[in-house]
């Protein structure tokens, strides 16, 4: 382990030939690539069944009382179910519905920075009361101990269990009294005023969109309703 | 290099536990050290990432030692290291989501964990397989073992908890410093103080008696 280094500069010990080098890192490049891409066809799966699953469950959280869940997506001025792995650029919501099959609310998707990198969010949206009835952080790299608060404190995350999404929701500092109004978390106005931020943007975009309360897509048919 | 006895296999593996701790004594990898030891969990994640890559990685070098030119040794760990690493990277993405979420860039960086490929240049490409499993198992330890001091400790003190199971109940007032950047310079700071402290005590004795 003491023995020092020699290093062989301009051949004076043994010198390898260049094509030797070349071909082992060629060699080790090859069979690392190999590798590589038979972990990532075994995983890759699951990952993403991972995510679809995760995201199912974050709708349940926020429309309360839901058990199916349908994504669909804004085409030409109507929603239409998609699957869920399903690749689109367009924008994309989750309508959550109970054992029943009647619905509940949306599950909007939106995201926008914070204190630090982006908050991507879940909030449950009630279209008839025009109330957010639930949020969900699902990633953010706020700071830990008093950021991270948007998600781990419940006092802040019950602010959004029952809030009047319009004229617009707006933050207060010394507890709320008005039912569009959340409370921001105290060494993190920031980080709330970003989550606050982030759902009046999303509503003000899918305001026009979303369809007349009561003429929602139907809930999926047993059996395909909330499979992948 | 002596040849591969037990003895010698032994000394090799408990050598990275205590005497020379990569983190304690030798004072490598800070990166993930300070960056991940926030909480036990990520402690425990990040351990035992960097025990497979280094058991892994350490223990193919010593098989191909002799095929591996010298000049582009270091090029070749580093291949050898970053699939590992990028191995434990999706199987923690695809097992534990919500672990590998909160360590996010930091598996990645195992790469450059210098603790790593230090015990590559330093110890698997000059010994027999069996050694250099064996140094690599009792780093991999030692490494883990000074994680969770690490983690324990702040978590306990920055948030109350452990493994997120409140202990002081609702009333304790954390010590939000302690998970946050700079808990884990003055927490590592105290850690190394005290080793030394214990080395010094440890070394006084047999001086009077000398």
């Amino acid at each position: 382990m003491t023995t020092p280094v020699e290093l062989t500069v301009g051949g004076a010990t043994r010198s390898t030939s260049s094509l030797r080098l070349v071909a082992t890192l060629g060699i080790a490049g090859l069979c690392s690539g190999f590798l590589l891409s038979a972990s990532y066809q075994v995983t890759k799966p699951i990952i993403d069944a991972n995510k679809a699953e995760q995201l199912r469950q974050s709708v349940f959280e926020v429309v309360p009382g839901s058990s199916a869940v349908q994504r669909l997506v804004y085409r030409d001025g109507s929603l239409t179910p998609i699957g869920e792995m399903e690749k689109t650029a367009l924008p994309v919501l989750f309508a959550a519905y109970d054992d029943a099959g009647a619905f509940r609310g949306y599950g909007i998707m939106h995201q926008g920075a914070g204190f630090a990198d982006q908050i991507v969010l879940i909030y449950g949206f009630e279209p008839e009361s025009r109330r957010i009835v639930g949020m969900r952080v699902l990633s953010s790299k706020e700071t830990p101990g008093l950021g991270d608060k948007i998600y781990k404190s419940d006092a802040f995350v019950s602010n959004f269990e029952d809030l009047a999404a319009e004229p617009s929701i707006v933050v207060v500092k010394d507890g709320r009294d008005a039912v569009n109004e959340v409370d921001a978390i105290t060494g993190a106005t920031i980080s709330s005023k970003s989550v606050v931020k982030i759902i009046n943007e999303s509503v003000a975009f899918w305001k026009d969109k979303l369809p007349a309360p009561g003429s929602e897509p139907p809930a999926p048919r047993p059996g395909e309703g909330g499979q992948p | 290099m002596s040849a591969t006895t037990p003895e010698r296999v032994y000394a090799e593996l408990t050598k990275g536990i205590w005497r020379e701790n990569p983190i304690f004594v030798q004072v490598l990898g800070m990166c993930p050290t300070l960056a991940v030891t926030n909480s036990v969990m990520n402690a425990i994640a990040m351990g035992v990432a960097t025990f497979f890559v280094l058991v892994g990685s350490s223990l193919l070098v010593s098989l191909l030692r002799r095929l591996i030119p010298r000049e582009v040794r270091i090029s070749t760990y580093i291949i050898i290291i970053a699939t590992f690493v990028t191995l434990a990277d999706s199987a923690l993405e695809a097992l534990v989501p919500a672990v590998h979420k909160e360590l996010g860039a930091f598996i990645a960086l195992i790469v450059v964990n210098c603790l790593i490929l230090g015990r590559q240049e330093a110890f698997a490409s000059r010994n027999p397989p069996l050694l250099a499993l064996a140094d690599a198992i009792g780093m991999g330890l030692g490494f883990c073992i000074a994680l969770l001091c690490l983690g324990g400790t702040r978590e306990i003190l920055g948030a109350g908890s452990f493994l997120g199971v409140s202990l002081f109940g609702p009333n304790f007032e954390p010590w939000v410093i302690m998970v946050l950047p700079p808990g884990g310079f003055l927490m590592l700071g105290a850690v190394l103080l005290l080793f030394a402290v214990l080395r010094q005590r440890k070394r006084r004795p047999k001086e009077v008696g000398a």
